[in-house]
């Protein structure tokens, strides 16, 4: 309890501190006396701040979601196909359909998304369990093939830009008006801790889970579908943002374990921190510019994972 | 038999090449054959380097599913490029124009490589799905270290970091054609010296050993020749991701054999005649704007998630 409450207290910390940070000078002082400096928090920073957290907290929630589903603790939304899945559809609408609302482009991101995710749950599931790498390496590569037909789809119609967009994640672009439906995110990841004890139980097995009295189906439909509609959201918001699934969940089971009801929401707190604070080292690095945090995830999110690659075993193998 | 195969393949390179001199050349000839013939040659000499790295790459790990590409090496040395740039203030960092910045980047390559993928390959006891994975992940960390470095550089230029992920088989770097020939040619003939040690390390570490060959001397030569093919290629045209895997596993198909003597000619050959061919059919015949890398690595995934899949039934 002790170290959930240190947690809260960092984030709210960091909160505060990327509240400040921009190119506009903005004191704390200023918020009494000065209306334009509450005008600049409720239409740029405050949509910032409410964006990355939500992304990194649903995210975090979402890739421990899809490693129960898949049983595997090597993959996450983002590089197993949701992610790229998601972009496909959305580039689709903006194609065919390109007066289409943004609600349109988010139920067609979460289709595809969705498809993509299962049809990687299929693959991986003729996959040797014994192999957990191999898990992690099809759904890379698999991720990858989507990818290249999202590039190809953009380069033929010359939207290699907005994949751009996309495909990198930032939230530079945030402002009042136009994160807004990143809330849905936050609901589905809400939802998923709602019933957490039954990823728990999923998380065991097919024949775990029915003995259990399980209804395996409508969970790992449920599962898909919160996974789908987080990618999609985050996609269409502030682009594909790298690792978060994949290194939060792992870290806090080994500190914490698996229960779930118990460690989600010290995954999503992990999972805010993280972005925010690769957030704000994106927007310091090279001030007054910003690097996409995506890019500042990837540095730190590889080198993190190759640790947990080759961290020794703590127990026997 | 193979030799047979062989003549076939060189055969269809010796079309493909000539379809791509000729088809849609109007005007001067004298031109067109010099403008073209560079681009033939630079396109030739990346796709024997890429066969050659991966064939030597997939020799000494013993396995058909690793690539240099997959492992991070082509994303390495942008990287190396980028950081030259960052450092020593070199001018145009996204491609590679001096022959100084050359040599300093392929050396730089060289080393790294032999340092990073030597510590991977001579491990006590290797697990080839994790060393996939670890080359996979170091490929994302090098692409993002090269985007946060070059957006250090230059924070406004966006287009130039997405341009570069993409090998440009359209656009050669034909200036520094006389010194990659040279350099492609002297680690190709030392490839070429090694293809009876590369037949006896295919074989396995304990095989290897039996028949008294010093297995980790044969790795690092090996590796060495790799960083350095891999190097010129990639200056040439940028990384190429899946290509080497593509045609060498079309090689496999078509001349199997373990002798790389037929091995390497015959991937090489496969190499040029998909580059070149499939350059001229996408630039000339069908006026697609997707660069060729692109479709390669749709094709070539495709292909990898087939190759696994296929390798479990056995």
């Amino acid at each position: 309890m002790g170290r959930l409450l240190l947690g809260l207290v960092a984030l709210v910390a960091l909160s505060l501190v990327s509240l400040f940070i921009g190119v506009i000078d903005l004191r704390p002082g200023a918020l009494l006396q000065d209306p334009e400096a509450l005008q600049l928090i409720a239409v740029s920073r405050a949509p910032r701040l409410f964006a990355v957290l939500i992304t990194g907290a649903s995210l975090a929630v979402a890739g421990t979601v899809l490693q129960m589903l898949v049983r595997n603790r090597f993959v996450e939304p983002m590089t197993v196909g949701s992610g790229e899945g998601a972009a496909l559809g959305i580039l689709l609408v903006t194609l065919y359909a390109p007066a289409a609302s943004l609600f349109a482009k988010i139920a067609m991101g979460s289709a595809t998304a969705f498809a993509s995710t299962a049809g990687f749950l299929l693959i991986a599931r003729r996959l040797p369990p014994t192999q957990p790498y191999m898990v992690a390496l099809v759904g890379l590569v698999y991720g990858g093939v989507i990818g290249a037909g999202v590039t190809f789809v953009a380069y033929q119609n010359d939207l290699l830009q907005m994949i751009g967009v996309w495909i990198t994640g930032e939230f530079s672009g945030v402002l009042q008006g136009r994160y807004e439906t990143l809330w849905l995110a936050a609901v589905a990841a809400v939802l998923c801790f709602v019933v957490a004890d039954q990823f728990s139980i999923l998380g065991l097995g097919h024949a775990a889970s029915i003995n259990l009295g399980l209804n395996y189906r409508q969970v790992m439909l449920f599962g898909l579908l919160a996974v789908s509609l987080v990618s999609a959201l985050t996609v269409v918001s502030v682009g594909i943002i790298p690792f978060v699934g994949l290194i939060v969940p792992n870290i806090v089971s080994r500190m914490m374990g698996d229960n779930l009801r118990r460690t989600l929401p010290v995954i999503a707190m992990t999972g805010a921190g993280l972005v925010l604070l690769s957030d704000i080292v994106a927007r310091v690095l090279r001030y007054p510019f910003e690097m996409p945090s995506a890019t500042v995830l990837g540095v730190v999110g590889a080198v993190v994972f190759i640790w947990l690659l080759y961290r020794p075993a703590r127990h026997a193998p | 038999m193979p030799r047979r195969r062989l003549i076939v393949l060189a055969v269809l390179f010796v079309a493909s090449a000539v379809a791509y001199m000729t088809i849609g050349a109007r005007g001067n000839w004298g031109f067109v054959l010099e403008f073209r013939g560079a681009k033939l040659a630079a396109l030739c000499l990346v796709a024997v380097a890429l066969s050659t790295s991966t064939v030597l790459f997939q020799t000494i790990t013993q396995n058909r599913i690793l690539t240099p590409s997959i492992m991070g090496f082509d994303e390495l040395f942008v990287l190396i490029v980028a950081m030259g740039v960052f450092v020593f203030g070199m001018t145009d960092y996204l491609v590679v124009t001096s022959w100084v910045q050359f040599v300093v980047s392929l050396v730089l390559m060289t080393g790294a490589s032999l340092l990073l993928f030597g510590t991977l390959l001579l491990q006590e006891r290797p697990d080839l799905m994790r060393m996939i994975l670890t080359g996979l992940v170091l490929t994302v960390l090098f692409r993002s270290l090269r985007t946060l470095l070059v957006r250090m550089l230059d924070p406004n230029e966006f287009s130039v970091v997405q341009v570069s992920s993409y090998a440009r088989f359209h656009q050669i770097e034909t200036g520094l054609l006389a010194i990659a020939a040279a350099t492609i040619g002297a680690a190709l003939i030392g490839a070429w010296a090694m293809r009876h040690r590369l037949d006896v390390l295919s074989l396995g570490r304990e095989a290897a050993i039996n028949l008294g060959e010093d297995v980790r001397r044969g790795t690092l030569q090996a590796l060495f020749l790799i960083g350095v093919l891999v190097s010129v290629a990639t200056a040439l045209v940028g990384p190429t991701a899946f290509l080497g895997l593509l045609v060498v596993s079309i090689a496999h198909a078509v001349t199997p054999t373990g002798r790389h003597a037929v091995l390497l000619v015959s991937a090489a050959l496969i190499s040029a005649t998909t580059l070149v061919g499939g350059q001229a059919l996408l630039e000339r015949v069908f006026g697609l704007v997707t660069p060729l890398t692109v479709v390669i690595d749709l094709a070539g995934g495709v292909l990898f998630l087939v190759l696994v899949m296929k390798g479990l039934k056995r």
